[in-house]
């Protein structure tokens, strides 16, 4: 009971570090990903907008379905969602439990791209140079340019090496400031994801923790359900192949003491299993006629009820026990823990 | 018995050790943060001090929420505060001692956030270079109000071209470090003093309710673990039976509707039939179509 007990807190421990391992991959994952993406400003005045959001919020996007493909347990919501329902009803709130822990760590790895890319501050400058406000940051009223050209002077702020605005608006001044926005909106952004994840954590005990509890347990049991059937219908397949074959080499066995009329030769008694193994088949045309029937003829999926599995049945393997009473290896169910 | 004394001893260091082990990871993630933050202040009057406060007291409460998120006994202190009495009581004395140490872990990473930032002196240099007294500095002395302004809110960017050899600029530079310093050590200071007083004299006051508090509140987070596996035990089972009661029920179907020859020999009865009567390739097959639009009912009675 004891070990038992070890064992499963170790594979629910496992299950549990594992999922969040993978968050926490994924996140430095988006960091790293960031830090080597060679981030160019096309500097031209409506390129910029497009580019500079388009870094900011296309790539999340891929990281939140990139969150979903590598979670298991999207195929198990999306089996309980399609299945008719039978004589077992469907539970909403189960569905609903497991979608939400299914996007909230999905959610992780977009948000520390979106807050990786604010705090550095490049794609907000690239996106927003134009908007600058010229008039309170340089000269605006001395220069004789139209608008155009001016939009075009400003698009180059965040290119140094092009920039010919200096009397214009010093390009460190502009740096400056859109990099300040840049920065107090993304502590702006991360301050409001952490209270929301704070809000919906502690906000739950307070007001549904008996539905929590319930649809916890059920997504866990659907879960656990599923591997065991899959578990005992490879079971059930090993046991059907065994037979199967055994039935195989039985038939052809027969068939070959029925062609050559002969009498099957008698084993002497002290042979033991090594002799029961060869199953009648006893040279090298015999066995190469049964590879070849394997491979041409390959027998009905259909045993007969006579040749089940009867006590010594089959090479020498004792066969396995239904389910032993021994823990079997069991990984625990998918565990929300946000 | 001793093995599961083992067992529980090591659910509750491990625990304590665990959040612990957290609390420690997240003070080391501010420092990590810090440095690894591209300070860049604007430089311009009214925004100074909005950005150096704003990078010196934002962080911390993000930090604070991400230590309460990440302790487990967070939760286990709200579901303990909120729920219905029941047939047990609530002991309050144990709900306050779990909120403080709680409070405790999470105030660690703010406050490593602050000091760092106070000893590095960059945010308190951006924000308050608009505030000094320029008459102190002969850079500044003699400009008008609106210009002295705009200079010192240029003091913390040294490559600024009105800046970049200005002596003054360094002056007042160093003068608010020396006070960003000053203050962030004492702050430590004070902190460590209190943090010691408090080790120290809690034994004074109380002890026995402080002992009882920490079973009680060791106790319940530990029930809470259990109880979780207990589930996980069950539901096992539950399943277990439920697909064992499908394939009989297969079987049984089976058995009704072909004419097959029942099997002889009780003998394989007797043993475990791994086959448990699906023996050709149409029966695998309506079997698992059976399993996708007919699941069995939630009733293993």
């Amino acid at each position: 009971m004891d070990k038992f007990r070890m064992i499963f807190q170790f594979f629910q421990s496992n299950q549990e570090s594992f999922m969040n391992g993978i968050c926490g991959i994924m996140a430095l994952a988006s960091t790293q990903m960031y830090s080597a993406f060679d981030f160019n400003c096309p500097c031209l005045p409506h390129y910029n907008l497009a580019y500079g959001l388009g870094i900011l919020l296309v790539p999340p996007f891929i990281l939140f379905l990139l969150g979903f493909v590598l979670n298991n347990n999207i195929s198990m919501l999306a089996e309980e969602w399609r299945r008719p329902q039978g004589q077992r009803g469907k539970d909403p709130s189960v569905l609903r439990y497991m979608f939400c822990s299914m996007a909230q760590r999905a959610m992780i790895a977009p948000a520390v791209w979106v807050s990786v890319t604010l705090l550095d501050g490049k794609c907000i400058t690239c996106a927003f140079c134009t908007s600058v406000p010229v008039e309170t940051l340089g000269n605006a009223s001395h220069s004789h340019l139209s608008q155009g050209e001016i939009q075009r002077v400003l698009a180059r702020i965040p290119c140094k090496e092009i920039y010919n605005g200096q009397q214009l608006i010093a390009n460190e001044v502009a740096v400056r400031y859109l990099r300040c926005i840049s920065q107090a909106l993304g502590w702006c952004f991360v301050l409001l994801m952490t209270t929301l994840a704070f809000l919906v954590r502690s906000l739950r005990p307070c007001f549904s923790q008996a539905a929590f509890l319930k649809s916890r347990y059920w997504s866990h049991y659907i879960d656990i359900e599923r591997k065991l059937f899959d578990e005992t219908c490879a079971e059930h397949a090993r046991s059907f192949a065994k037979v199967c074959i055994q039935q195989f080499f039985e038939g052809m066995s027969t068939d070959l003491v029925a062609a050559r009329c002969h009498l099957p030769r008698k084993a002497p008694a002290d042979a033991g299993d090594a002799a029961e193994k060869l199953l009648g088949i006893t040279d090298q045309g015999t066995m190469n006629m049964a590879l070849k029937n394997w491979h041409r003829c390959k027998p009905p999926l259909h045993l007969h009820p006579p040749a089940l599995p009867t006590g010594n049945g089959w090479a020498g393997e004792g066969q396995s026990p239904l389910y032993s009473s021994a823990p079997r290896r069991e990984t625990a169910a998918y565990y929300s823990w946000v | 018995m001793d093995r599961f004394r083992m067992i529980f001893q090591y659910f509750q260091s491990n625990s304590e050790s665990v959040m612990n082990g957290i609390c420690g990871l997240l003070a080391l993630a501010s420092v990590k943060m810090y440095t690894s933050f591209d300070f860049s202040c604007p430089c311009l009057p009214q925004y100074n001090v909005a950005y150096g406060l704003g990078i010196m007291f934002i962080p911390p409460v993000i930090l604070f929420l991400c230590g309460l998120i990440l302790n487990r006994q967070s939760l286990v202190m709200l579901e303990e505060w909120r729920r219905p009495p029941g047939r047990r009581k609530k002991d309050q004395a144990v709900i306050r001692y779990m909120c403080s140490s709680i409070m405790q872990r999470a105030m660690v990473a703010p406050v490593v956030w602050i000091i760092v930032t106070l000893l590095d002196g960059k945010c308190l240099i951006c924000a308050f270079s608009g505030s000094v007294d320029p008459e102190k500095f002969v850079g500044f002395a003699n400009a008008s109000t609106v210009q002295v302004q705009q200079l010192l809110a240029k003091v913390p960017c040294k490559d600024d071209e009105l800046m970049r050899n200005n002596t003054s600029r360094k002056a007042v530079s160093r003068y608010l470090r020396c006070w960003s310093q000053a203050l962030g050590w004492s702050i430590l200071l004070i902190l460590i003093i209190a943090a010691f007083l408090a080790r120290w004299l809690r034994p004074c006051f109380n002890q026995a309710t402080l002992l009882q508090a920490r079973h009680w509140s060791n106790y319940i987070d530990i029930e809470q673990k259990i109880f979780e596996e207990t589930c996980c035990e069950h539901s096992r089972l539950f399943a277990h039976k439920c697909i064992l009661h499908f394939f009989e029920s297969m079987r049984q179907e089976i058995k009704l509707h072909s004419f097959s020859l029942p099997r002889e020999g009780e003998g394989a009865e007797g043993e475990e039939d791994l086959l448990r009567g699906i023996t050709d390739q149409d029966q695998v097959n309506k079997l698992l179509k059976m399993w996708y639009y007919e699941k069995p009912p939630l009733d293993v009675s």
